[in-house]
């Protein structure tokens, strides 16, 4: 088959590799219909996640059709149409039983490597570090999904793959992230970041009750995007000062909530963007996470910073002393899918909401190196690209 | 980060972390007698009681040295050497100090050696110079070389128990891990010790030949296999289970899980005791390599696989997927 593979910062290439199979009772193997570059794809790219090897195959974005079931996969057979979530879970662990699936206990066989980065292993990942299990993942033509009695969700035949391709990640992502906001009645949610994930965080903190969303970023047309699709008031931080404009907006008092969905490779202005990355290239901090600390520094007394946005290693001069001062809560994690997927599903059957505003660009899968260029690059105004292998 | 650095630092980490020691002739006794508050005790001090009296010597001795120079280089009869005495005295209040704080002071016993050393090489200078007082002098000497040889006496020891001389080629290790599944379903698994090659990845097989008594094929180095015969040694139906090799063996061998019920319906703590040691004609190189570089990680892998067995029903894997060139 065709899989998109990583060979190096900035080098993926479409290769020909053998197909999947099934190696374990519980894997189920689906064809590949549509599946997304993802930002967090993009740290991947630019090589700032430790443990990828050359020719691992990426993608954790998947949708597609199951051709072929382990014995014991008692709840899918071929032909049925699905959602393969970003998160491998294996259910029954004590983590998968509160719906935790992200921390499952028995999904990465290289939990000992995020053991020594993280004294404990999260959930394997389709297609995000060896750290993170090494599963190939799903810019490909098949895709071996294990624990395929759990994780993957039935969709009906007549929504288009568009609609519910993101709940494979970015949708529960952004949900996620706004409801560990606790959003109340006349609440501010202000969003540093208006890529999917931040753009899907704002259309939530909508669905859950805020009063109004706080949009920060720095592209134009991703602005648009966040005052035309999610209905936010939007910052441009290269054109207006960021504290002031926020001051401004909040009446002095600061956003009740802040959600940080840039992770690792933030970038600012000034002094401060420079000193970040200079330590980064000279390996002192693994992350630059500027966005994580407006974040807290803006938040007002009280409030809640929710970080959907993802985070590999170390960061520096962050403001302890702020969030601890003013009695912050700090929310994080990769996304608990099984807690969200059903209810999502249903959002969208019932019409609240259409994830597919997002997609800029659809193209086949031996254009995704392609892709990921003018993804990265941020170049033709592109915020999400959807390959049809 | 490559998958051999990653290697390479769980591996000295192991070897920073975990004192050598040599295990107890038997780890059975050990084994009942354990609860959790008895698992690991922190060393802090200095165990060797001998050294102990020698850090403590060293730290008196150096008081007097900083505090009392000229007194002390009026007792021993040398001309005043009163900033020589100082350093000497903040010497032996350094390496004191040094040797009281670790539980194995190996280098700062050593360290005490070497300050011996310079000391005779002092007072040797002032037995030939005319300005001493040669008796005193001499009696000074004595009493440092008497203090020499329980340095070096000391020196040895530690070296000897911390495998810089001889090195304990012993593997020992305890694991603990909670599964979400009952004591029952747990036990039964594991006293059934044909399954155990299913998550104990440096065994072959292993064979029930009598009631309690297993023969034990493991994969040694270069392929070769090693084998015993091992015992059960203790069996309390869903709490724990005790076995160990039958003299004769290549490889002495005992071991022990226990099973407790965690609080809250949360399911089952996991307790593993694993040793292993040369007998026979094995050597410690041999049995070293049946856990490739990293033992302790190893079994770790070992008892991870077992919960997933029991947890998810199969252990996770990617051997076999497809990859790039």
């Amino acid at each position: 088959m065709k899989a998109l593979c990583w060979y190096g910062t900035h080098d993926v290439r479409v290769e020909t590799v053998p197909d999947p199979t099934i190696l374990n009772p519980r894997d189920a193997v689906v064809k590949i219909t549509s599946t997304a570059i993802c930002g967090s794809d993009l740290h991947l790219y630019d090589g700032y996640i430790p443990t990828m090897q050359r020719g691992d195959i990426l993608g954790h974005e998947n949708m597609g059709e199951v051709v072929e079931v382990g014995k014991e996969v008692k709840n899918l057979r071929p032909g049925d149409r699905v959602v393969v979530p970003f998160t491998i879970a294996c259910g029954r662990c004590f983590f998968c039983k509160r719906k935790e699936s992200s921390l499952c206990d028995n999904s990465n066989p290289n939990a000992w490597m995020a053991e020594k980065l993280y004294g404990f292993s999260p959930a394997g990942l389709f297609g995000y570090s060896h750290m993170m299990g090494g599963y190939a993942g799903g810019q490909a033509e098949y895709l071996r999904v294990p624990f395929a009695d759990v994780g993957p969700i039935k969709v009906p035949k007549e929504i288009p793959d568009d609609k519910v391709l993101f709940l494979s990640d970015i949708f529960p992502t952004g949900y996620m992230a706004a409801e560990q906001c606790h959003i109340t009645e006349g609440d501010t949610v202000a969003v540093w970041g208006c890529g999917p994930v931040g753009l899907f965080a704002m259309k939530s903190a909508y669905l859950l009750g805020a009063a109004r969303v706080i949009a920060i970023d720095r592209f134009p047309e991703r602005l648009r995007m966040a005052r035309e699709h999610a209905g936010a008031q939007t910052i441009n931080y290269e054109e207006q000062d960021l504290s002031e404009a926020l001051m401004e907006m909040t009446g002095g008092r600061g956003p009740d909530a802040c959600i940080d969905a840039v992770g690792m490779e933030a970038h600012t202005t000034g002094v401060i963007n420079v000193y970040d990355k200079v330590k980064q290239a000279m390996m002192l901090e693994t992350d630059r996470p500027q966005a994580l600390r407006e974040a807290i520094l803006h938040c007002r007394k009280g409030g809640t910073v929710s970080v959907p946005g993802v985070y590999g290693g170390y960061i520096d001069k962050f403001p302890m002393g702020a969030a601890m001062n003013k009695g912050l809560t700090i929310k994080t994690g990769q996304t608990f899918m099984k807690k969200y997927m059903d209810p999502l599903l249903g959002r969208i059957q019932n019409n609240e909401i259409d994830p597919s505003f997002l997609i800029t660009h659809h193209m086949r899968l031996e254009d995704a190196p392609h892709g990921y260029d003018i993804f990265r690059n941020k170049q033709d105004d592109c915020i999400k690209v959807v390959l049809k292998p | 980060m490559t998958t051999e650095q990653v290697n390479a630092d769980v591996e000295s980490s192991r070897l920073r972390t975990q004192p050598r020691e040599r295990p107890p002739r038997s780890t059975l006794s050990r084994h009942r007698k354990r609860d959790r508050s008895q698992a690991r005790p922190p060393l802090r001090t200095v165990e060797n009681p001998l050294a102990r009296g020698l850090g403590w010597f060293g730290i008196g001795l150096g008081l007097i040295e900083v505090m009392a120079p000229r007194g002390l280089a009026r007792a021993i009869g040398i001309y005043n050497h009163r900033a020589l005495l100082r350093v000497f005295g903040l010497r032996e209040i350094a390496s004191g100090l040094g040797i009281l704080s670790q539980p194995r002071p190996v280098g700062w016993m050593w360290g005490r050696v070497g300050g011996d050393a310079m000391d005779l090489a002092v007072l040797a200078l002032a037995l030939a110079s005319s300005r001493s007082r040669r008796g005193r002098v001499a009696a000074a000497t004595a009493a440092v070389a008497g203090v020499a040889v329980l340095d070096v006496l000391c020196s040895r020891q530690l070296s000897e128990q911390t495998g810089m001389i001889d090195e304990s080629r012993a593997i020992r290790t305890h694991k603990s891990m909670t599964i979400s599944r009952s004591p029952e379903e747990l036990y039964r698994a594991w006293r059934d010790f044909d399954n155990l090659p299913r998550w104990m990845s440096h065994l072959e097989s292993v064979r029930m030949i009598g009631e309690n008594r297993s023969h034990w094929i493991a994969k040694g180095p270069a392929g070769a296999p090693v084998e015993w015969d091992a015992e059960l040694t203790e069996d309390r139906p869903n709490e724990y289970i005790a076995w160990r090799s039958i003299g004769g063996s290549d490889v002495d061998h005992a071991g022990s899980v226990r099973f407790e019920r965690a609080p809250a319906g949360r399911g089952t703590e996991v307790h593993v005791d694993l040793a292993y040691r040369p007998a026979g004609g094995m050597t410690g190189a041999a049995v070293a390599k049946l856990f490739g570089r990293a033992p302790d990680q190893q079994i770790q892998e070992d008892l991870r696989r077992f919960k997933q067995t029991m947890e998810a029903g199969e252990a996770p894997t990617t051997r076999g997927q497809p990859r790039g060139a």
